[in-house]
């Protein structure tokens, strides 16, 4: 990896404080604030670090910076916040905003939010990233003054560009299945795992009622007792393990949930590719169109039907010098429009040459990425069934002992 | 201990030999001394005019003298198992007959003829008969030989004799009468110590079938969303390269959990729900036969009394009393013996089932 802001520097998300505020519209708010620390780390030597500089953050904020680096390099696959709302919870979690576990969650994904644009090689040296980890005042309108917004692109153009382009580069066209697929198949994979984890969850916890009932029965037996009561508090055990299993999954769930969003973004740069494109279409139409017109008022032939001609035959010719100043408007926009077309299929070459690099970068990312977090899964599983073994190992020996 | 697995995964149609029907009960004696060995099995379904039925084959296999073959295979429906067990009662009135799975089930949408019903029924029966031929003093019991042994027209006869339905009623209806009145309060300790005993135990027992069933519920929903889980990530396969082997390997691990959870289940259904149901049984009977002693009582109690107020006859109703008081004693003893052992069995039952439980869920957990 080359020298990348990650290197350089400590990024944590370390804190998150529920604040009230008046938002814009003058009206109290609750929200929750978040902590980012920085410390800069000399690469040579160890043990010499820089001052902790630290400033707070809210969800809000780092949306806009996400939403300024999405439209400033729109030939990255940017990397994705976390949700902004608990989706694909099962019963137990809760799917408030304020809820403690939610805000411990999103801290971490924004921890990991802000890590991902560090390491990465092209986004790690925005200034606008760099004053958001560093400057606490004034960096809204930092923002702002890039005027980036203006570079957006309206989304119903985008729309339009993708069912009017005639020539669509083919690789793209597959990622943007790919992206949809990957889409379509986690959500599936997300809400099913959760329905699982509710599942798994009922099952554990009514063992605890055997606990109960098994403690209570020991009172009335004589040989049996022991071997109940100590087989109870097992059941116990059994029951109360799933807790901290389902909370460990939560975390793999997190993982998926990130490339869930994460195909949102490879779709972005396979609709920005779309537009370039459509607009290159555009413009090369407008530029032919435009020669045509030249060649039929220079040779005074018609060969399409058009309103100019019509009036022509109607009200009389137009006179010579009339048609001289046409020509000449013309042949200014031509050649404004060649030079225009030139810089776009330049602009677009350019485009899928970065874009394509950063896709094979993402491509290998994400095969590492969710590799681990499929194997760590597994661990995960196989964690819980050697806690099932011990649990169930030693009510059998209560059991035996009735 | 590879005989006991075996067990554990016979299938339900094969006819239970009785070899391996020796691990299952607890004896008495040991297995080399038992001598009456009986499976119920092969349900068949009668249709006539006015009814449809269904009759279930008894095989005996035996080496009793008194049995005049050693081998006997007769048909039996639910009716006759219900008059083994009223005459048993008869006879018996303060020995633990084992129950009967019940006539219909209240709960749940299982029709009459279904086949899970059926081959629950089957076991239950199966279980009944086995229990008796265990049962020290049941097992030389005159009508279970000649539930054992006669064809249906010789057991129809049979049946006729001996008092009716109705007289029997009769009975029992007079009885209860008479035992609410007296027998509490010259009742032994011993017997008010195991009346208190069983209010608690069928609390609790009905509770853990409760329970179990309600586990068997939740692993069922388990395993129906985690059959939809596997499939998921081979889908996700088909799109991917590089992860497609891993994504296939956790797929057929998610289906192997599933077939795991099944046999999981398999187990429950085979063995927990079964045992604990029937003690749930067990809990009516012995509360009955509780009450039955205490009539025997009230009936030499109220003579006693009677006695007591009148000076003359007293002859008569010495005898009369000494008769009653053999009687109480040899209730009272028959019912202690069978108290022990009923209690040894539920405890032996009650570990080997749940640990039979525990060994499953060890077995699902190392798959």
């Amino acid at each position: 990896m080359e020298d990348c802001l990650a290197k350089k520097m400590e990024i944590t998300v370390s804190e998150a404080e529920k604040r009230t505020g008046r938002n814009a519209m003058n009206i109290q708010e609750t929200y929750t604030a978040y902590l980012i620390e920085t410390r800069a780390v000399e690469s040579q030597s160890e043990g010499q670090c820089g001052p902790v500089e630290s400033l707070w953050r809210r969800y809000s904020e780092f949306e806009l910076l996400r939403n300024y680096l999405s439209v400033t390099y729109p030939h990255i696959v940017v990397p994705p916040l976390p949700e902004k709302r608990a989706d694909f919870v099962w019963h137990k979690l809760s799917a408030d905003n304020m809820d403690p576990d939610f805000v411990e969650r999103r801290r971490i994904g924004l921890e990991n939010f802000l890590l991902r644009v560090a390491s990465h090689p092209v986004l790690c040296q925005d200034k606008i990233f760099y004053a958001f980890l560093m400057q606490e005042g004034g960096w809204k309108e930092l923002v702002n003054e890039t005027g980036f917004q203006l570079k957006a692109d309206s989304r119903l153009k985008a729309l339009n560009a993708t069912f009017r382009v005639k020539n669509p580069d083919k690789r793209f066209t597959e990622l943007k299945h790919y992206s949809d697929e990957l889409q379509s198949v986690i959500s599936h994979l997300l809400r099913v795992r959760a329905r699982v984890a509710d599942r798994l969850y009922g099952v554990y916890k009514v063992h605890g009622n055997y606990g109960r009932v098994f403690s209570e029965w020991s009172a009335i037996e004589k040989e049996m007792g022991d071997g109940l009561q100590s087989a109870g508090h097992h059941m116990d055990v059994y029951a109360a393990s799933i807790d901290d299993i389902l909370e460990e999954e939560e975390h793999y769930a997190d993982q998926l949930k990130e490339y869930l969003f994460y195909a949102e973004a490879l779709r972005a740069v396979c609709r920005k590719h779309e537009l370039m494109q459509y607009d290159l279409e555009m413009a090369a139409q407008d530029l032919t169109s435009k020669k045509q017109q030249c060649e039929e008022l220079a040779t005074g032939t018609v060969r399409t039907f058009s309103l100019k001609g019509m009036t022509s035959k109607l009200f009389g010719q137009e006179t010579a010098e009339q048609r001289e100043a046409k020509i000449k408007v013309l042949e200014e926009q031509i050649q404004e429009g060649e030079e225009q077309l030139k810089s776009k299929n330049l602009e677009g070459r350019d485009f899928v040459k970065s874009a394509w690099a950063d896709i094979e970068r993402f491509k290998e990312q994400k095969n590492h990425d969710l590799k681990e977090a499929l194997i760590s899964y597994a661990v995960m599983q196989i964690s819980m069934c050697k806690k099932g073994i011990q649990v169930w190992t030693n009510a059998k020996e209560c059991f035996s002992k009735m | 201990d590879t005989s006991l697995a075996e067990v554990n995964s016979f299938s339900p149609s094969v006819p239970i030999s009785p070899s391996s029907m020796t691990n299952q009960y607890k004896f008495e004696d040991g297995p080399e001394l038992r001598d009456l060995f009986i499976t119920v099995d092969d349900p068949e379904s009668h249709i006539t005019a006015i009814e449809t039925f269904i009759t279930y084959r008894v095989v005996t296999k035996t080496t009793r003298s008194e049995f005049d073959s050693s081998e006997y295979e007769v048909r039996r429906r639910y009716q006759d198992f219900l008059w083994l067990k009223s005459k048993l009662e008869e006879a018996h009135p303060t020995l633990i007959i084992p129950p009967l799975p019940e006539k219909f089930i209240m709960k749940g949408m299982v029709e009459r003829f279904s086949d899970e019903f059926i081959e629950t029924r089957r076991k239950a029966l199966h279980k009944f008969l086995n229990r008796i031929a265990d049962h020290p003093t049941l097992t030389f019991n005159e009508d279970f030989k000649i539930f054992l042994t006669a064809q249906a027209w010789e057991l129809s006869s049979h049946k006729k004799q001996g008092p009716g339905l109705l007289s029997r009623m009769g009975q029992t209806v007079r009885a209860v009468a008479s035992s609410v009145r007296g027998a509490v309060k010259n009742r032994p300790e011993m017997f008010t110590e195991m009346n208190n005993y069983m209010e608690m135990f069928s609390q609790k027992i009905n509770l853990l079938d409760k329970i179990a069933h309600r586990i068997y519920k939740e692993e069922r929903e388990y395993f129906n969303e985690m059959k939809e889980y596997g499939p998921i990530h081979t889908l996700w396969s088909a799109s991917e390269e590089e992860l497609a082997e891993s994504l296939k390997g956790i797929a057929s691990c998610i289906d192997r959990c599933c077939r795991a959870t099944e046999r999981r289940m398999a187990g429950l259904s085979e063995h927990l729900l079964p045992i604990l149901h029937e003690y749930v049984l067990y809990t009516e009977i012995l509360v009955g036969v509780l009450k039955r002693r205490d009539q025997i009582q009230g009936e030499l109690d109220s003579k006693v009394d009677a006695l007591a107020n009148k000076k003359t006859e007293k002859d008569l109703f010495s005898e009369e009393i000494g008769k009653l008081e053999d009687k109480v004693e040899r209730a009272n003893n028959a019912l202690k013996a069978d108290w022990d052992r009923w209690k040894q069995n539920m405890q032996w039952d009650m570990r080997s089932t749940f640990t039979n439980v525990a060994e499953n869920n060890l077995r699902y957990y190392e798959e």
